[in-house]
C-alpha cells in the first residue's frame, strides 16, 4: 500500500511542477486537473470520502471546465520570456 | 515512514509548487493555476492533521464503532477527526467560487487589453 | 530583481516549512471539542455521517455564511461579465452527433444521481454541496450538447432565493422551538433512516438546491457572457 501512496504522491508533484512548466495553457489545465484527481484520492486514503468527493465533483471537474472555457475565451499559449517587454 | 507523513510533505511541496507559479509566472492564467494549486495542498495539509491512528472514516455505519448497543455513543478514538473535513468541505467550494470571479476578471481585462501578461498591465505605473 | 525576490522568499518558505514538519504528526486521540463532536454526534443528530452534523448543525452558522459568500461570487462573476445591450452573438459551432446524443442520454440519471447525493447527505458520503456539483455538470452537458440554448434565469434565481430564504427560515425553526439559530430540537427519528436526523436533510437538500443553481449560473456565465466582450473589441 505504501508503494501506491508513493506512487500517488510523485505522480501528483509532478503534474503539478509539468502545470507550472509547459507552455501550452490548455495542457497546463489538464495538468492541474490531475493534480485534483491524485488529491481526491489522498483524501480517501486518509478517511475523508466526504472530501474526496467534493474535491473529485468541484475541483477536478467544474474548475478545470471553467478554466478551460477561460483558455477558449483568451489564448492558448503562454508567451516566452523573449517576446515580453 | 508512515503513509501521512509522507502526504503533509508531498502537501507542502505542493504549495511551495503553487506559490512559485503565483509568484514567479507573468503569465494571468498561470497565476490563477498557481493558486488553485496552492489551494489543494493547503486543503491537503488540514485533513492530513485530522488524521487518527487505527481510525475509519467519520461515518458511522455499524454497530460497532458504538461504545454500546443503547447509547448511540461513538467510541473514543474509533472515527477521524471530523472537524478539519469538514472545514476543507467548506474551503473547497469557496475555492471555485474565488477561482471563477479571478478568471471573470481575467476574461474582462484579456477583452480590454489583449494581452494576458502582468509585466504589460502597466496603466497604473508613472 | 523581482524574480529574485521571490526565490528568496520561496527559499525561505521552504526551510521555515522544513522547521515545521516534525511538528506536524498524526495525533492519537482528538481534541476536545472535536472529541465531543465525534463522540455525541450520533447521539444530538441521528445522522450517521459525522462530518455532514458538522457541516449542518454544529457549523451551521457558518454554511450559510459560506453559501452567502458563493452567491456574492457568483453574482460578482455576472456583475464583471454583464453583456452588452444590443449586441449579437456569433453563431456557436454546433456539437457533434455524438455529444448530443450521449449528454440527451446521459443528462436525466446524472440529475438524479445528483438528488440522490444530496438527500442522502446524513447518511452516506457526500450531501449538498458535492450533489449541487454533480447536478452543476449535468447542467454543463446540457449546455456542450445545445450551445446556443440559455439557461432560464428567471427561474434560476427563483430556485436559488427561495431556497436561501428557506435556509433561514428553517433557522429560525430552531430558534423559536430550542432558544438557539439552526438548532436541531426537532423530532430525530430512528438511526439509519432516511427520514431521521431531523432538520440536517432538509437544510442539506435546501443547500443542494442552492449550490446547483448557482454553479449552473456560473457555468452559463462563463459560457455565453464573455463571448461578445471579445468580439467587441476586436472589431474596435
Amino acid at each position: 500500500m505504501i508503494l501506491i501512496d508513493i506512487f500517488v504522491g510523485a505522480i501528483m508533484l509532478a503534474a503539478a511542477a509539468a502545470a507550472m512548466w509547459v507552455r501550452n495553457l490548455v495542457s497546463a489545465v489538464i495538468l492541474v486537473g490531475v493534480v485534483s484527481l491524485a488529491a481526491s484520492f489522498i483524501f480517501l486514503r486518509l478517511g475523508a470520502p466526504d472530501v474526496a468527493m467534493t474535491e473529485a465533483a468541484i475541483g477536478s471537474a467544474l474548475s478545470t471546465v471553467i478554466f478551460l472555457i477561460v483558455v477558449r475565451r483568451t489564448e492558448s499559449h503562454e508567451k516566452g520570456p523573449e517576446v515580453q517587454r | 515512514m508512515e503513509f501521512v507523513t509522507l502526504y503533509s510533505a508531498a502537501a507542502i511541496a505542493l504549495i511551495l509548487v503553487g506559490l512559485a507559479g503565483v509568484l514567479i509566472k507573468r503569465n494571468l492564467i498561470k497565476m490563477a493555476l498557481g493558486f488553485s494549486l496552492l489551494g489543494t495542498g493547503a486543503n491537503i495539509l488540514i485533513v492530513t492533521l485530522g488524521y487518527v491512528r487505527g481510525a475509519t472514516a467519520p461515518i458511522v455505519d455499524s454497530p460497532a464503532l458504538l461504545e454500546d448497543a443503547g447509547s448511540l455513543v461513538v467510541k473514543q478514538g474509533a472515527v477521524m477527526d471530523p472537524v478539519p473535513q469538514a472545514l476543507v468541505l467548506t474551503a473547497i467550494v469557496i475555492g471555485v467560487g474565488v477561482t471563477g470571479l479571478m478568471l471573470a476578471t481575467i476574461v474582462r481585462l484579456y477583452a480590454n487589453t489583449k494581452t494576458l501578461d502582468v509585466n504589460a498591465l502597466t496603466r497604473l505605473k508613472w | 530583481m523581482k524574480p529574485l525576490f521571490s526565490l528568496v522568499m520561496l527559499a525561505l518558505l521552504a526551510t521555515l516549512s522544513l522547521r515545521l514538519a516534525p511538528l506536524l504528526q498524526p495525533g492519537e486521540e482528538l481534541g476536545q471539542v472535536a472529541a465531543h463532536y465525534a463522540s455525541q454526534g450520533l447521539v444530538d443528530n441521528r445522522g450517521s455521517n459525522l462530518v455532514t452534523s458538522v457541516v449542518v448543525n454544529y457549523r451551521g452558522f457558518d454554511t450559510l455564511g459560506e453559501v452567502v459568500v458563493l452567491f456574492l461570487s457568483v453574482t460578482g462573476i455576472g456583475f464583471v461579465l454583464r453583456r452588452r445591450q444590443g449586441l449579437v452573438l456569433p453563431a456557436p459551432v454546433p456539437a457533434s452527433e455524438l455529444v448530443r446524443t450521449g449528454s440527451y442520454l446521459l443528462l436525466a440519471p446524472v440529475l438524479l444521481f445528483g438528488a440522490y447525493i444530496f438527500i442522502h447527505g446524513h447518511l452516506t458520503p457526500g450531501g449538498g454541496f458535492q450533489g449541487g456539483a454533480v447536478v452543476a455538470s449535468a447542467v454543463l452537458m446540457m449546455l456542450l450538447a445545445n450551445r446556443d440554448r440559455h439557461l432560464p434565469h428567471g427561474l434560476l434565481s427563483w430556485i436559488e432565493s427561495l431556497s436561501g430564504f428557506a435556509y433561514v427560515l428553517v433557522g429560525f425553526v430552531g430558534l423559536f422551538a430550542a432558544g438557539s439559530f439552526l438548532a436541531n430540537r426537532v423530532p430525530l427519528g430512528q438511526w439509519g433512516d432516511l427520514f431521521s436526523a431531523g432538520l440536517i436533510p432538509v437544510i442539506y437538500v435546501l443547500i443542494g438546491l442552492k449550490v446547483g443553481t448557482e454553479l449552473s449560473a456560473l457555468l452559463d456565465q462563463m459560457t455565453h457572457s464573455a463571448e461578445p466582450e471579445v468580439k467587441r473589441e476586436g472589431s474596435r
